[in-house]
């Protein structure tokens, strides 16, 4: 084929000839689409092309520039490099453990059995992790972990893992759509319910429409972070993948579990909320409050006392012996040190600039925080003018993840639209209540892996009945796309909307919640949805970043609203779900999904309550008391 | 303890373009990025930058601050004095797309040309091992962020669009050097990266290695080290009689 059919950006084929329908729109024919080139979605693509599918990736940055790059503890897999005593059994039971046993049971058996080959895999690929004495891949400890298990390269894993992944889909000549933003994925109703036909997208670059046929569309895109003020999350969270799926006919479980990383830096204004590394708490940092006291030990729930040091001694020991010592309760799993520090500074113990203390530069020498936190150690230094070797940071919680998202199969990753797959921090199940750190980019290769795999098997199955595009579907989906540039009476800045939705999730929707303030958010977010109608954006469709943002609001608000919607209803407080009106776990609410779907004639969602998939009684006894 | 800060910004597209003079409101302990972002919220809706993580992770804000490549993420206010005007333009190596995005589509070209690392088996129990010590020399490659600033800096490029087809860069430079010094490849990409790749037309200036925001030894500890071992290659007798008496050799050439 000629150079100049290619893309420049890409280098993906622009033939006029492979135009088709009556559309008039670029368009490619794939079996596979992958939304979102992070961890999920390239091992996702890499999965399909390896079973035989042609697949396209299709990304709204630069390949390798997805928020997997921002992780930086590692991977979590049993791998028993470190503590021979370790295995998928252990892991599935902390990962339940740490979801307060609302987790799909399913899902986190599957990730704590596959993850340690999904981790070797990388390897095969050219990742270099950090080693071992005796040169096997080194494991990190982290919270809620029984065992040492990340697997880690400093703490910039993310980086490695997408790197390592990006070179391997180059290497197998996956077709990849860079700075191409998914606005639609198309559906025909068939037997049996909907079925998945393609997506409509534009390029960033030019503002021009492209159109995928697919049977199978693999979501890859991450999560909604970007719906709050303080967040470690960049642009791109914002819940596209969420929005697509509820608006095909899917439905998300688990949205009112967001998670607030206990530790972001919280000065200069410029980075609050930028990741700190759980890592620093790993490797032995320390939580003070402005007093000095390590007061984590004043927070450990009866529900971990069992296994988590009561005297500072112990904790101290247990860096050395794990055996005959219990963890700090610094490593306590994310949502309960973020509580805990929340407490402190509204208790008037907190830092100058409205965090906590987090302390490792008394408690380690200089050349190993250097040498485990590079980029921590980077970070503070370049942009706070803090010496972690020296002196201590300040960190408070910032919105970091959510639970909550498409439901979906657990070995096959379907959700109920046949054709969707979801993959990655976009599906939700796994997590249950709470993530543990390093579970993230395990679930991302395990369930990465097997979304491609489905969906290319979905593809071959019903290659003699293809589904077809709908030519007036794709002129709508075109139109929608550009009616912010010429809306009657627009007056309101897009960048304008997203702040105030970012103020008042943030302000409403946050750590805390209160019914009523949960119904104040919904009336808030209604009132947006109003205002969203009159966008205004100027200027022309080439790499115009106001028109972007207009795209991308309707889905934020969308979002906002299931998680709203779902946090008001469950009457109780468990994981990254705090209700101050009712402060305890409730068991009949243990054993139940919070489940929302999109009612198109109604233009609402809806919402309903239903049973928890229930695990089998062979893996009971892993939850009998034992420590 | 905010300013009024004088910024310039490059706005156009690759039919051509101006600076444009704008005022913007800045805080204490922010970043060029910030001034960016406030005027583009305020001021300029469309104006076109690129940006993802604003932690100095992902490589994706590069620009020329005053001349200068940097991520304007750690591009701190504080380093100018407040009544300086800072002008930001987009990467000059590469073509520009709209006002500071460019097209980087040269460096992801590039490295689809790299053979794919090629690992031993692993070991009977399904684990590899290597040493800490043989893993860091490319692990410090690895922290590459893919701003491309290096790309941008390299005299051999900036300027001399015509050398683009013969050579790959210091940033694939690194990922050639990675690759071989790697414990458990088996592909020997020495004579590639000398005539495909065009290590050979790197006059060791070490411009790429003053911009890395990874503080990358791009040519200490990369480009020098492989030049080196090209030059093993060509020139070491012991290396040529080898060859010739067909010796089989660790590494694959490909």
């Amino acid at each position: 084929m000629a150079q100049s059919l290619r893309h420049p950006m890409t280098g993906n084929r622009m033939d006029p000839s492979a135009e088709q329908g009556g559309h008039g729109f670029e368009a490619h024919e794939y079996d596979v689409v992958v939304i979102g080139a992070g961890g999920a979605g390239l091992r996702a693509a890499i999965a399909a092309k390896d079973a035989g599918a042609r697949v396209a990736i299709v990304c709204k940055s630069l390949l390798g520039k997805a928020h997997t790059v921002m992780a930086e503890g590692g991977i979590a897999a049993a791998m028993g490099n470190a503590y021979p005593d370790d295995n998928w059994e252990v892991h599935f039971r902390d990962t339940m453990r740490g979801g307060k046993m609302l987790n799909n049971w399913r899902m986190a058996q599957l990730h704590a059995q596959e993850s340690p080959e999904r981790v070797i895999e990388l390897e095969e690929w050219g990742a270099l992790f950090d080693r071992t004495e005796d040169g096997l891949i080194s494991q990190r400890d982290f919270g809620g972990h029984r065992y040492a298990r990340l697997a880690h390269v400093g703490d910039r894993t993310g980086l490695e893992m997408i790197r390592t992944l990006q070179q391997r889909a180059v290497a197998l000549d996956i077709d990849v759509f860079m700075e191409c933003t998914v606005t639609e994925v198309f559906t025909e109703s068939g037997r049996g319910g909907s079925r998945v036909s393609g997506a409509f997208g534009y390029w960033r670059e030019t503002g021009r429409f492209v159109v995928f046929k697919a049977p199978s569309v693999v979501l890859a895109t991450g999560g909604i972070g970007k719906s709050y003020q303080v967040t470690s999350n960049s642009w791109e969270y914002t819940g596209d993948g969420h929005a697509l799926a509820l608006r095909a006919g899917a439905s998300l479980i688990n949205m009112e579990f967001v998670q607030f990383h206990p530790t972001g830096m919280v000065w200069p204004p410029s980075v609050k909320g930028i990741l700190v590394t759980e890592s620093v708490r790993g490797d032995g940092g320390a939580l003070k409050n402005s007093e000095g006291n390590r007061f984590m030990f004043d927070y450990i729930p009866e529900y971990f006392k069992a296994e988590t040091a009561d005297s500072v001694e112990e904790a101290e020991g247990w860096y050395a012996d794990k055996k005959n010592n219990r963890r700090p309760p610094e490593l306590l799993p994310r949502d309960e040190v973020a509580r805990a520090i929340n407490s402190e500074i509204k208790a008037g113990r907190g830092s100058p600039h409205g965090g906590v203390f987090l302390d490792i530069a008394s408690r380690r020498d200089a050349e190993f925080i250097r040498r485990r936190l590079p980029s921590m150690y980077h970070q503070f230094k370049e942009l706070a003018d803090v010496d972690i070797t020296t002196d201590p940071m300040e960190v408070g919680p910032t919105c970091h993840y959510v639970m909550g998202g498409v439901e979906v199969n657990a070995d096959t990753e379907q959700s109920s639209v046949t054709g969707l797959f979801a993959a990655g921090e976009v599906a939700g199940g796994m997590h249950g209540s709470n993530r543990l750190g390093g579970n993230s980019l395990s679930d991302l290769l395990v369930f990465g892996r097997r979304a491609g795999h489905s969906a290319a098997y979905h593809a071959f199955r019903t290659a003699d009945s293809k589904p077809a595009l709908v030519d007036d579907d794709v002129r709508a989906a075109a139109d929608h796309a550009v009616a912010p540039f010429s809306v009657e009476g627009a007056i309101e800045n897009p960048y304008t909307i997203q702040k105030d939705l970012q103020d008042l999730m943030q302000r409403l929707v946050g750590i805390i919640r209160t019914g009523e303030e949960l119904t104040e958010s919904l009336a808030e977010i209604d009132k947006l949805k109003e205002r969203a109608k009159y966008l205004t954006v100027e200027g022309h469709r080439q790499y115009n970043p106001g028109w972007h943002l207009a795209l991308d609001i309707p889905n934020m608000l969308l979002v906002s609203e299931c998680i709203a919607k779902a946090a008001l209803e469950r009457e109780e407080s468990r994981g990254g779900h705090t209700r101050d009106d009712y402060p305890g776990p409730d068991p009949a609410w243990g054993a139940r999904n919070l489940a929302l779907t999109w009612n198109d004639s109604a233009g609402s969602i809806e919402l309903k309550r239903q049973p928890l998939p229930e695990m089998p009684d062979e893996l009971k006894p892993l939850f009998e008391d034992r420590s | 303890m905010g300013y009024d800060l004088n910024l310039r910004v490059w706005r156009g597209d690759s039919s051509g373009g101006e600076l444009g003079d704008y005022t913007v409101e800045v805080e204490e302990g922010e970043v060029v990025l910030d001034a960016i972002h406030r005027l583009q919220a305020t001021q300029t809706g469309d104006l076109a930058v690129r940006w993802n993580c604003k932690a100095g992770k992902c490589g994706s804000c590069s620009a020329e601050v005053n001349g200068r490549p940097r991520l304007m993420c750690m591009t701190r206010l504080a380093d100018f004095d407040e009544a300086e005007t800072i002008t930001v333009t987009p990467m000059r190596s590469f073509p520009v797309i709209r006002d500071l995005v460019t097209d980087v589509s040269f460096n992801y070209e590039k490295a689809k040309q790299v053979p794919a690392f090629a690992p031993t088996p692993r070991d009977a129990d399904g684990k590899r091992r290597m040493q800490q010590a043989d893993v860091e020399r490319g692990q410090e490659f690895r922290k590459c962020i893919e701003c491309f600033l290096c790309q941008n800096t390299c005299h051999v490029v900036r300027d001399h669009e015509e050398n683009k087809p013969a050579f790959a860069g210091p940033r694939l430079f690194l990922r050639y050097a990675e690759l071989d010094m790697h414990p458990l490849d088996t592909n020997d990409r020495r004579k590639l990266s000398q005539e495909a790749a065009g290590l050979g037309m790197c006059n060791i200036t070490k411009c790429c290695s003053e911009v890395c925001p990874e503080n990358i030894k791009i040519t200490d500890n990369a480009i020098i080290p492989m030049k080196e071992r090209v030059a093993d290659r060509k020139y070491d007798p012991l290396v040529w009689l080898g060859s010739k008496i067909r010796r089989r050799t660790d590494r694959e050439e490909v």
